[in-house]
């Protein structure tokens, strides 16, 4: 009668750390193992054949790596913008609509006081526009949450459809070939491009990456509004009870996790594509939810998922070039890897018992 | 206005609502059961490229494809596909308790890129050239009802001149209002997404109904897919085709209808018209918007039409949360993963 079920889910938490390494490594594998039985069984090729390949398309080359490289900071940026905001547990999936408006500020400025004012000082002011712009497209869904606890997730959502349409609409004005396309910004005098550092290209992508990712860290962990924004995030009682103004908190978070957003929008305009499209975003906002969820939002892990997921994808484009595949090709092996690590998430913190076991 | 444009107008409405009906129907299913599935744009598509796959195969395997034929084995590729992606969705939330939000989003991601990746290279894999095209299939899906269709004159040409999905689609959306309100299985169900824990206590396998609630909820979802592909693009495919973006929208057309699937059935076209409404600006409200924006060319004003659903979505989404009426607010317990030993 009182039969133990055969198979049951206990809570573990307490798992020493090199255990959780083990068993994420281990999915991680078991993610790259089902890619490559889904590329072998839709091509035919020899999937070591294929990672050899990925492997060349990240790293064979040194303007691969410092593109590798550049791509990781880009997308870890986005992650740590979020992060202030989900430490909130403010779902902001705005991030694509914040992108883009940074973006979109960063190229007006490119376009309108590019060689009329010094490169230096441009940057300076497509840096200000693109944080001031994203952290107003964040502004209106942190104020509406504040005020009557409308859905964040939606709003954001929405807000990115309606950054894509602005795009659009700027485009369309700035293109003077009717290609409907803006094209190279300022490629003669390169005003308002990212100035290459030691002769690294990339170098500043980089520089500015790390003094974000270290500054919000800080921030997060020491100041005492990061202390303001992880007891609302835990807690909207506790901390109304303990005298934090939580709308207050939840507007100034967003403000900076939008600003944050734009900026990686900046990165992307001034420091990589030097144009402006609604690729300029390319799903990274979306992408960088995942890592920073993954992470537990803790900066230092999303290096790691950031530079995993680029690899990835710098991979699967490869492999799509050498073998004649599709690009999409990428989505499908990053969703695999994704899939995979959400289930390493539940052997972490659960453990299977079985009946067995229990009777002895 | 000519009537001309006007009907046009309903006609590109209808059909568009009919797709984001079908996507909203599934998730409030999913959603009444306190599960949030962001992936519904990426069963969205699963379920389209299954389709599209089903009848690309069956029509070139016979010389000469047999209509119900057509339609039962693309229906059932959808199915089953989009099923089964729900599936996944549930075993990584409820099985594994996975963030709902993380997970619905990256098969969002894993969704858009096997769409793509087969409907890209459908043709090629099979040794075919050309664009992928399903004439028979469509044309069996974009069958109208019978004398309805050709009898009333501007009726049928208003309310008739679709594919009969568009009617099943209305027809399940009052089913799916019943189930929720009129049987034990749907109370069952919405006690489920308030509160899990007390259902459980009640003696309700919380388990089997979640599961349940996201494969049928998904598998609903994933037909409004095989309706985008077999009748809104007349059976062929489109890389960076819009069903994302119509998957986005039908997420949030479950919250316009505060979760009830009787309001979808106005809400969907609403959004429909919503959508088209930048081909039907009127001339002189045009004219006025570019001296105001300054804008040479009536096209580029467009771009700043196409705003309006998602606009119309935010300020819905505001009076909703203003409100506060507790009928219209979402499932308690929505977005939350439920494990028994948890207190």
């Amino acid at each position: 009668m009182n039969k133990q079920p055969f198979i049951r889910i206990r809570k573990k938490d307490d798992r020493p750390f090199w255990q959780k390494l083990v068993i994420k490594f281990a999915f991680i594998v078991l993610a790259l193992l089902i890619a490559a039985l889904f590329i072998n069984s839709v091509t035919k090729l020899n999937p070591i054949k294929v990672y050899v390949s990925m492997f060349k398309g990240a790293f064979s080359t040194k303007r691969r790596i410092w593109i590798t490289v550049r791509d990781t900071c880009l997308l870890l940026s986005i992650a740590v913008g979020l992060t202030p905001a989900f430490r909130m547990k403010f779902w902001n999936t705005g991030a694509e609509g914040q992108i883009l408006v940074g973006g979109l500020c960063s190229a007006a400025l490119m376009i309108y006081l590019g060689n009329k004012i010094p490169s230096a000082l441009l940057l300076v002011l497509m840096f200000i526009g693109s944080a001031i712009a994203g952290a107003l497209w964040g502004l209106r869904p942190a104020y509406f949450k504040a005020k009557y606890n409308t859905n964040e997730t939606l709003f954001t959502l929405m807000m990115n459809y309606v950054g894509i349409q602005l795009i659009e609409f700027f485009v369309d004005i700035w293109d003077k070939k009717q290609s409907h396309s803006v094209g190279i910004i300022n490629g003669d005098t390169n005003a308002g491009w990212f100035p290459a550092l030691f002769g690294q290209q990339y170098l500043l992508n980089v520089l500015l990456v790390a003094v974000i990712t270290i500054a919000i860290t800080i921030y997060l962990t020491y100041s005492k509004h990061g202390y303001e924004v992880t007891v609302t995030g835990e807690s909207e009682s506790t901390a109304r009870y303990s005298g934090v103004n939580v709308p207050k908190v939840i507007i100034r978070t967003m403000l900076l996790s939008g600003a944050l957003c734009g900026l990686a929008g900046f990165t992307e305009v001034a420091g990589i594509s030097h144009t402006i499209s609604v690729k300029t975003s390319g799903g990274r906002g979306f992408t960088a939810i995942i890592v920073a969820w993954l992470a537990k939002l803790n900066p230092l892990v999303m290096i790691i998922y950031s530079f995993l997921i680029v690899f990835l994808n710098k991979g699967a484009v490869q492999i799509a070039s050498d073998f004649n595949l599709n690009e999409y090709a990428s989505n499908i092996i990053t969703g695999i890897l994704l899939f995979c690590i959400l289930a390493s998430e539940f052997m972490t913190n659960y453990e299977i018992v079985f009946r067995h076991k229990e009777e002895q | 206005m000519t009537s001309e444009l006007l009907l046009a107008w309903i006609s590109a409405a209808i059909t568009f609502g009919t797709v984001i009906m079908f996507g909203s129907i599934g998730e409030t299913l999913n959603e009444k059961c306190g599960g949030l599935n962001l992936g519904t744009p990426g069963v969205m598509m699963l379920g389209g490229i299954a389709s599209l796959a089903g009848a690309f195969f069956y029509e070139n395997s016979v010389s000469n494809p047999n209509p119900v034929l057509c339609v039962i084995i693309s229906l059932l590729c959808c199915i089953i596909v989009s099923a089964l992606a729900g599936l996944l969705y549930g075993f990584l939330t409820i099985t594994l308790r996975a963030n709902q939000n993380v997970t619905g989003l990256t098969l969002t991601i894993f969704g858009t890129g096997v769409a793509n990746f087969f409907g890209g290279s459908l043709v090629k894999l099979s040794g075919g050239v050309g664009q992928i095209n399903v004439a028979a299939t469509s044309k069996a899906f974009k069958a109208m009802l019978p004398v309805l269709s050709d009898k009333l004159g501007v009726i049928s040409k208003i309310f008739f001149s679709y594919g009969w999905l568009t009617y099943v689609v209305l027809i399940m959306a009052f089913a799916m209002q019943y189930f929720f309100s009129r049987t034990r299985t749907g109370l069952n169900l919405r006690a489920i997404g308030e509160n899990p824990a007390t259902a459980d206590a009640a003696g309700i396998n919380v388990t089997v109904y979640k599961y349940a609630a996201s494969c049928i909820g998904s598998a609903i979802a994933g037909i409004g897919g095989l309706f985008y592909v077999m009748d809104y693009v007349k059976g062929t495919w489109a890389n960076d085709s819009g069903i994302e973006a119509l998957g986005w929208l039908a997420v949030a057309l479950v919250i316009f209808t505060s979760w009830k699937p009787k309001n979808a059935t106005w809400g969907a076209y609403l959004f429909g018209f919503c959508y088209w409404v930048y081909l039907y600006v009127p001339s002189g409200i045009s004219a006025f918007l570019m001296k105001i924006f300054k804008v040479s060319k009536s096209t580029y004003m467009q771009n700043l039409y196409k705003m309006i659903p998602y606009l119309v979505t935010i300020v819905v989404l505001i009076m909703v949360s203003s409100h506060k009426k507790r009928e219209n607010q979402a499932p308690a317990s929505l977005g939350v993963s439920y494990f028994r030993e948890d207190r």
